[in-house]
């Protein structure tokens, strides 16, 4: 008899058992026809960058020049066309992707990491703290990002790394100032003082739960950021500051390509088709998963 | 009212002093001697070490920033490597150059951006409002570098309608105008439509339609006004933006701005014109950003009742 019983209160506990609310964002995430969309074109991006160097040899299909085969416009041979040094444009655009994507998200979670450190800190702690180190990324905000990071390449030199030190610093303040105000509206909760009632330290009440009841808008931030990187880091890549030649960065591609633009327009279409394809996939996924995120849209 | 605009120029004051300050740290951490750049490489150790001296190169850091802010609030932004003149005189003769461009991209694109966010909130989910957010889409999407090259493609070197280089006459303004409004106008649409949408649900709307206001008068009188914030707030965050993609645009058409002159400096190693050209961005922009909130109050009363 009782055994029976123990079955229906299992059976009604799984009928009303409340569903996870990362099942629900995920289940919105998936209902946004767009948002699938990006995600799909954005996984095939960087399927096509982990793969450049078993789809291509670097040295032979990328940067090695072949004079007898310069500007040849698109053919079945070379489907972009080839550059002024007889190197195939294909080849150059989807090995670019390693480039831009490694950037794009190096630098992302750099910013990520040391402006959920900040904010964090700041929020929770209030006080000097808060407004000494608010008043810093107040700062760092004053200075346009591009302006900022053109100043920090245009001082420690181009190459890879000093374009994602220079996009990491650009990009903290505005992480820093997201993760403050999440945890500004969380830390007040009564979850939060009934953690600090039974002794948790202030780490654990802020990577343990501060954090994670604040994430939503940080996770947007991060997906699209890393689109305002490749943007970046593609506009920086044209002015001569970015990834030196001649790594094939689509940004560098499209400087090459400006000197030919008259009669050998080609060169310019295909990076720039693929920087902005990448920014859209990322930017029609942000925006889904912003409206999954956002409770206003259940 | 004016006791506001006061305060906040008293508040830019520090900001303006910590971003000159990280500027000038991050461009003292730039590699070669000023020294042997202006002398060349035939100078000798001892003429470069004269000059250090003369130029309080041996000096601590935080002392040359602070020599170099007292210069600033004389009006002197140090002397350019490259031309041996005052930074300053370069970088006021080209100013206006760009502030002509920055404002004819604004203007575009908020008299674009405004109507046609408004009627994509009016005519929501019809074809009218796929379209146009999907070229928003596409608008935020693209390189602001690889629009201007295509529009130097199409309507310079295709058409002949407009130069691809220059700052000659109106005409030299309207590519490089475009190219970068074009993006300001994609994010300025969106959210005009976006918080238009939730305006014209409100109980206010609907209580003046029932009054049989006139359907014109109920979107521009009342929902319009009352949905300008958000869109006024994106025009002046999105200006600094724009300040980085005029570098970009300077560069495609050889425009005679002060982006154009900062990568060029930036390629002679010219550092004090570098900084002059980035502290100029920057407090344009803080002022800009002054003038965004000064204008809530014109466009909010309850804003502006608070600024008393």
């Amino acid at each position: 008899m009782s055994e029976n019983k123990n079955v229906a209160t299992v059976d009604v506990a799984k009928k009303y058992k409340k569903k996870s609310q990362t099942a629900d964002i995920v289940k919105r995430l998936f209902r946004n026809k767009s948002a699938v969309l990006g995600m799909i074109i954005f996984l095939c991006i960087i399927v096509i960058a982990l793969s450049a160097d078993f789809l291509f040899d670097y040295e032979q299909d990328v940067i090695k020049q072949d004079i007898m085969n310069r500007l040849q416009g698109p053919s079945s041979e070379h489907w972009f066309g080839t550059d002024e040094m007889g190197r195939d444009i294909f080849a150059r655009v989807l090995y670019g992707a390693k480039y831009s994507l490694k950037i794009g998200f190096s630098a992302s979670i750099v910013s990520l990491a040391i402006g959920l450190v900040i904010g964090a800190v700041a929020g929770y702690y209030g006080g000097w703290i808060d407004m000494v180190v608010m008043r810093i990324m107040d700062v760092l905000l004053a200075i346009p990002g591009t302006l900022l990071a053109i100043a920090i390449v245009a001082s420690l030199g181009s190459s890879v790394n000093n374009l994602i030190i220079a996009m990491s610093v650009s990009g903290i303040p505005g992480f820093a100032r997201i993760v403050r105000s999440s945890v500004l509206t969380v830390k007040d909760n009564e979850y939060i003082e009934a953690a600090r009632a039974i002794g948790a330290t202030d780490r654990t009440i802020i990577f343990g739960h501060v954090l994670p009841n604040g994430m939503a808008p940080l996770i947007v931030q991060a997906t699209l950021r890393v689109a305002s990187v490749i943007l970046s880091t593609a506009g920086l890549s044209f002015l001569g500051l970015g990834v030196p030649a001649p790594h094939p960065e689509w940004g560098a591609l499209l400087t090459n390509a400006r000197s030919y633009i008259r009669d050998y327009s080609y060169m310019c279409l295909f990076p720039g088709l693929a920087i902005m394809t990448t920014i859209l996939s990322l930017n029609l996924f942000g925006d889904g998963l912003r409206d999954a995120l956002d409770p206003k849209q259940k | 009212m004016w006791k506001f605009i006061v305060k906040r120029i008293v508040a830019m004051v520090p900001v303006l002093l910590g971003v000159t300050l990280v500027i000038y740290l991050i461009m003292s951490m730039a590699p070669g001697d000023p020294a042997k750049v202006i002398l060349g490489e035939q100078a000798t150790p001892e003429q470069i070490e004269e000059l250090r001296e003369q130029m309080g190169l041996n000096d601590p850091v935080l002392v040359q920033y602070v020599r170099y802010i007292w210069g600033l609030l004389h009006g002197d932004m140090q002397t350019s490597y490259n031309s041996g003149l005052p930074c300053q005189i370069e970088i006021f003769a080209r100013f206006p150059n760009t502030l002509r461009l920055t404002v004819t991209a604004i203007t575009l694109s908020v008299v674009l951006a405004l109507p046609i966010g408004v009627w994509a909130a009016v005519k929501q989910n019809t074809i009218f409002d796929g379209v146009s957010m999907f070229i928003a889409l596409i608008g935020l999407s693209m390189p602001v570098f690889w629009l201007g090259l295509l529009l130097i493609l199409f309507f310079s070197l295709r058409l002949g309608w407009f130069p691809s280089s220059g700052a000659d006459s109106w005409k030299s303004l309207v590519l490089p105008g475009v190219t970068l409004g074009f993006q300001h106008m994609a994010s300025v649409a969106r959210v005009t439509r976006s918080s238009m949408l939730e305006v014209i649900r409100a109980d206010y709307i609907r209580t003046a339609r029932a009054k049989g206001v006139a359907e014109s008068k109920v979107i521009t009188k009342h929902a319009l006004k009352n949905a300008l914030i958000p869109t006024v707030t994106v025009i002046g965050l999105q200006f600094g933006g724009m300040l980085g993609g005029s570098v970009m645009t300077e560069s495609v058409f050889a425009w005679p701005g002060i982006g154009r002159l900062m990568v060029q400096s930036i390629n002679k190693r010219d550092i004090p014109m570098v900084l002059g050209c980035v502290i100029m961005f920057s407090v344009s922009s803080s002022v800009v950003n002054l003038l965004v909130d000064v204008l809530y109050g014109f466009i909010d009363p309850r804003i502006k009742s608070q600024y008393k």
